[in-house]
């Protein structure tokens, strides 16, 4: 009885021990998801971590950022495999096609967020949008930016952090 | 006067009062349009901050600001990037071939405004090139 009761408890514990070393998806996932955001370069990928599988999502800008973003998700501990369902922005059509208003301030728009990676922003009938995140001290900075632009409306939907 | 109007009265009354040449305060499809061209890049921090104390984060999308610091050819401008150097380009565009760069703080001298966003400039050191006005700030 005394015997079976000290194997059960040791049981129970190697059994706790054994799930506490296997890192859960939630935690494998953030830890991806802060790899992303050390290479900039090659942002818009997104993984998602089911049973140690990270399913990566997104658009990158070359095939040389598709395989190194799968490299680096392969690296993370707890990963057990990838599945790159990563997709390339197609090239920029020639410059020569591109000259009307719209083209123009869509350039204008690629201009003012260079250097603010985090945000995303579409042009649609002289309005732009803006999704994403950025820093209180660069929204005004954009925002200047932007009106150069003429543009009719700016919907502001950026997470301010 | 308008609600518009009425809500941004206390920018539209410092720019009236800035010095601001060519100011335009027009509407168009519920956005109240603010244009014009100030005496200096303090005025024209002065006016975002009202904009932004009227309107938090610019949230609403019911104003287009811009309002830019007068400056013919010849004016000296100052680099003023956040510490880095500002790129030279062949043309007004991102896209276009960076064909040098000038440093932080440095003075540059403005040739043309192409646009109110790429400037046409020279380095003290002869290259001529196009960079981002947001980081020029005329002296």
């Amino acid at each position: 009885m005394k015997i079976s009761k000290i194997l059960l408890a040791a049981f129970i514990t190697s059994a706790v021990s054994f799930i506490g070393c296997k890192p859960k998806d939630s935690t494998v996932q953030k830890n991806i998801t802060e790899k992303f955001a050390a290479t900039p370069e090659c942002a818009g990928a997104t993984a998602t971590v089911n049973d140690g599988v990270a399913t990566l999502t997104g658009e990158v800008k070359d095939d040389m950022c598709k395989s190194t973003t799968e490299t680096t998700a392969k690296d993370v501990k707890g990963v057990k495999s990838v599945v790159n369902n990563l997709t390339v922005t197609p090239p920029a059509a020639p410059a020569a096609a591109t000259a009307s208003p719209e083209n123009a301030m869509s350039q204008g728009v690629t201009d003012a967020t260079k250097d603010f990676p985090t945000v995303t922003a579409t042009v649609n009938n002289g309005e732009i949008t803006l999704t994403g995140s950025i820093k209180r001290s660069d929204l005004t900075k954009l925002m200047q930016s932007l009106n150069t632009l003429h543009p009719s409306k700016i919907n502001n939907q950026l997470t301010i952090k | 006067m308008s609600a518009l109007q009425d809500k941004y009265k206390q920018l539209i009354d410092a720019a009236n009062t800035s010095g601001a040449s060519n100011l335009q305060v027009s509407e168009q499809g519920n956005v109240l349009h603010i244009d014009g061209e100030v005496p200096d890049g303090a005025t024209k921090d002065k006016l975002w901050d009202i904009y932004n104390k009227i309107d938090p984060d610019y949230r609403t999308g019911d104003l287009a600001l811009n309002v830019n610091v007068a400056a013919g050819a010849g004016t000296k401008a100052k680099v003023t990037t956040d510490s880095t150097n500002l790129n030279i380009r062949k043309g007004p565009g991102t896209d276009q071939p960076v064909v040098a760069k000038a440093a932080h703080n440095e003075i540059v001298t403005l040739l043309s405004k192409p646009n109110d966003q790429w400037w046409l400039i020279k380095t003290d050191s002869g290259v001529e090139g196009y960079a981002y006005a947001q980081y020029l700030s005329p002296q």
